[in-house]
C-alpha cells in the first residue's frame, strides 16, 4: 500500500519541478530590463488608486464559509459510501438521514438569504 | 501479448537489476523514472492539446486557425512556446515575490497530479491507491489555491477580483462535484479507479446514472474555469483577471494547466462513469484499452470546447445561483436516490439498471416540476415599471 504512495511522493514534486525548470529557462533566455514604468501595476494606463489588499466583500466569504460545511461533511459520506455494499437497509437509511441533515442546513442557509448575492 | 504494460515494467526492472542494482533501490528508480515520465508526457501532450483545440476553435468559428507552421499549423504551439521562452519575466514593483512565483507551479502541479490515479489501461496505471477519488478531489484543490495566490500575490485590483472570484465559483462547484462522485463510489463500493473501472464491467456507470453524470460534467466545467463559467477570467469584465500581471512562461504555464485540465476532465469522467478502458476485445488485447481510454476522453473533452464555443458567460450571482439552489439540491438528491434504490432494488444487471434508471426519471420528473415552478414565478415577476416588491433570486448584476 505505501509502495503506491511512493509514486505520488515522487510525481508531485516533480510536477512542481518541471515548470520551474521551464520558468528557469525563461529567465535564462529572456532580456532583463525592468525599468519603473513596467513595473507599475497594470490596471486602466493610470496610476493605481489606493491599497489593493483589502478586506473585501463578506459575500464571497459566507459562500465560503457554507462550502467548508458541505466540504467537510460530503467526506464523512465518503466511507459510507464505500461499506455501502456491506451494510444493512437501515444502516444506509442513516447515511440518508445525514444527508437530510445536511439539506436541511442548506435550506437554512437558503431562507437566511445567505445565497443571494447582493 | 496478454499483459504487454506489465512487461515493460518488468522488463526495466530486469535490466537495472542485471547492472547490479539491487532490487528494492532499483524498483525505486523505476518509480521516479516513471513519475518523470508521466509529468513531461502530461506537459507534452498540452503542445497537441492546444492545437487541436486553436483548430477545432476555427472550425467551429468558421475559419481555418493556425497553419502556417508546420503541417495543418501542428508546430504552432513549438512556435509559441519559443516566443513564450525568450519574453522578458516581469516582476511588478508591488507583488509578492515568492507567492507570485510559486502560483503557476502550484496550478501545474494540481493537474499532473491527478494523473497518479487515472488508469489507462488494463495493469496501466502509475498508482492504484485505495482512496483514488478523494486523492483526485484533494490534489484538483491545490489548482484553486494556485489561482488564489496568483491573484493575490499580484498586487492588482483585477487580479484580485479574479481571485475572489475564483473562491466564490470553484470553491461552490466543487460541493456537487464531491456529492456526485459519491455516486460511482456507491455502485462500485471502492474509491480506487481500478476497481470502479472493473465494477462497470457489467453496465457503464453513465446508464445507471445518467443525472449524476451530467452534473459532474457540468462542475467539472466550472472547476476547469471554461466558458460558459470563465468568470474569474473575464476579458471583457476583469482582463483576465488572477494572471494580468503575469508574463513569459509564468504566463504559459497557467495555459497549459488550464488546457491540460480539460483533457483531464475527460479522463476523469471516462474512468468514472464511461467504463474507462474497458470495451470490447480489451481482456486480450490490453494495448486496446489504452485506445479506448482515450477515444473516450477524446470525446468528452471535444464536448467540452463545443460547449465553450457555444455558450455565452454567465453572471456571477446566475453562477451562484444554478450552485447552490439547483445543481446542490439536485446533487444531495441524486445520491438519495441512488442510495435507496440500489438496496431496495433486485440484484442482477437488468434488474439493477431499471430500478436505477426509474429512480433517476423520478428525479428528473421533480426537477422539472422545480424548473416549471421558478420559470412561472419568473414569468410573474414584477417588471422594470413597478418597484419590485420581494426580491427574486434573479437580482441586480452586481460585482
Amino acid at each position: 500500500m505505501l509502495e503506491q504512495w511512493v509514486f505520488i511522493g515522487l510525481l508531485l514534486p516533480i510536477g512542481l519541478l518541471l515548470p520551474a525548470v521551464a520558468i528557469v529557462l525563461n529567465w535564462i533566455l529572456g532580456p532583463k530590463k525592468p525599468n519603473p514604468l513596467k513595473g507599475s501595476t497594470y490596471e486602466c494606463g493610470i496610476e493605481t488608486v489606493g491599497e489593493t489588499w483589502i478586506q473585501f466583500r463578506a459575500q464571497y466569504y459566507i459562500f465560503a464559509l457554507v462550502f467548508v460545511i458541505f466540504d467537510v461533511e460530503a467526506v464523512f459520506l465518503f466511507p459510507w459510501a464505500v461499506a455501502y455494499d456491506n451494510l444493512p437497509l437501515y444502516m444506509v437509511l442513516e447515511g440518508i438521514l445525514f444527508i437530510l441533515i445536511l439539506a436541511a442546513g442548506l435550506v437554512y442557509a437558503w431562507r437566511k438569504g445567505a445565497l443571494e448575492w447582493v | 501479448m496478454s499483459d504487454p504494460f506489465g512487461q515493460i515494467g518488468q522488463f526495466f526492472l530486469n535490466l537495472l537489476t542485471g547492472l547490479g542494482v539491487e532490487a528494492g533501490l532499483a524498483s525505486f528508480l523505476l518509480k521516479v523514472a516513471g513519475a518523470a515520465a508521466l509529468a513531461t508526457g502530461c506537459l507534452f501532450s498540452t503542445f497537441f492539446l492546444i492545437w487541436a483545440e486553436r483548430k477545432l476553435l476555427a472550425r467551429l468559428q468558421d475559419r481555418l486557425g493556425p497553419n502556417r507552421t508546420g503541417p495543418f499549423g501542428m508546430l504552432q504551439t513549438i512556435a509559441d512556446f519559443a516566443k513564450l521562452v525568450t519574453k522578458e519575466l516581469i516582476f511588478p514593483s508591488g507583488v509578492d515575490r515568492p507567492v507570485f512565483l510559486l502560483a503557476p507551479l502550484l496550478v501545474v502541479m494540481s493537474v499532473v497530479g491527478i494523473w497518479a490515479v487515472v488508469p489507462f489501461a488494463p495493469r496501466f496505471i502509475a498508482s492504484d491507491v485505495n482512496v483514488g477519488v478523494l486523492y483526485v478531489v484533494s490534489v484538483g484543490s491545490i489548482g484553486t489555491l494556485g489561482i488564489m495566490l496568483a491573484g493575490w500575490s499580484s498586487n492588482n485590483k483585477y487580479a484580485l477580483l479574479g481571485a475572489f472570484r475564483t473562491v466564490a465559483q470553484l470553491v461552490s462547484y466543487e460541493v456537487p462535484m464531491v456529492l456526485v462522485m459519491l455516486v460511482p463510489v456507491m455502485l462500485s463500493g471502492s474509491m480506487g479507479m481500478v476497481a470502479i473501472v472493473e465494477q462497470q464491467r457489467s453496465m457503464w456507470f453513465v446508464v445507471l446514472a445518467p443525472i449524476a453524470f451530467i452534473l459532474f460534467y457540468i462542475t467539472s466545467l466550472a472547476e476547469n474555469g471554461r466558458a460558459p463559467f470563465d468568470l474569474m477570467e473575464a476579458e471583457s469584465e476583469i482582463a483576465t483577471g488572477y494572471n494580468v500581471e503575469y508574463s513569459g512562461l509564468m504566463f504559459g504555464m497557467f495555459f497549459v494547466a488550464e488546457f491540460l485540465h480539460a483533457f483531464t476532465i475527460g479522463a476523469l469522467a471516462t474512468t468514472l462513469f464511461l467504463g474507462g478502458w474497458l470495451g470490447p476485445g480489451v481482456d486480450r488485447y490490453p494495448l486496446l484499452g489504452l485506445v479506448y481510454f482515450l477515444g473516450k476522453s477524446a470525446v468528452i473533452w471535444w464536448s467540452i470546447i463545443w460547449v465553450r464555443m457555444s455558450l455565452p458567460r454567465i453572471r456571477i450571482d446566475q453562477m451562484l445561483a444554478l450552485n447552490w439552489k439547483f445543481l446542490t439540491p439536485l446533487a444531495l438528491g441524486v445520491v438519495v436516490v441512488t442510495a435507496v434504490a440500489d438496496k431496495v432494488g433486485p440484484a442482477g444487471t437488468l434488474g439493477r439498471t431499471a430500478v436505477q434508471l426509474v429512480g433517476n426519471g423520478v428525479v428528473l420528473a421533480f426537477t422539472l416540476l422545480a424548473l416549471r415552478a421558478y420559470a412561472a414565478r419568473l414569468r410573474n415577476r414584477p417588471t422594470l415599471a413597478t418597484p419590485p416588491a420581494a426580491s427574486t433570486s434573479l437580482g441586480a448584476p452586481a460585482q
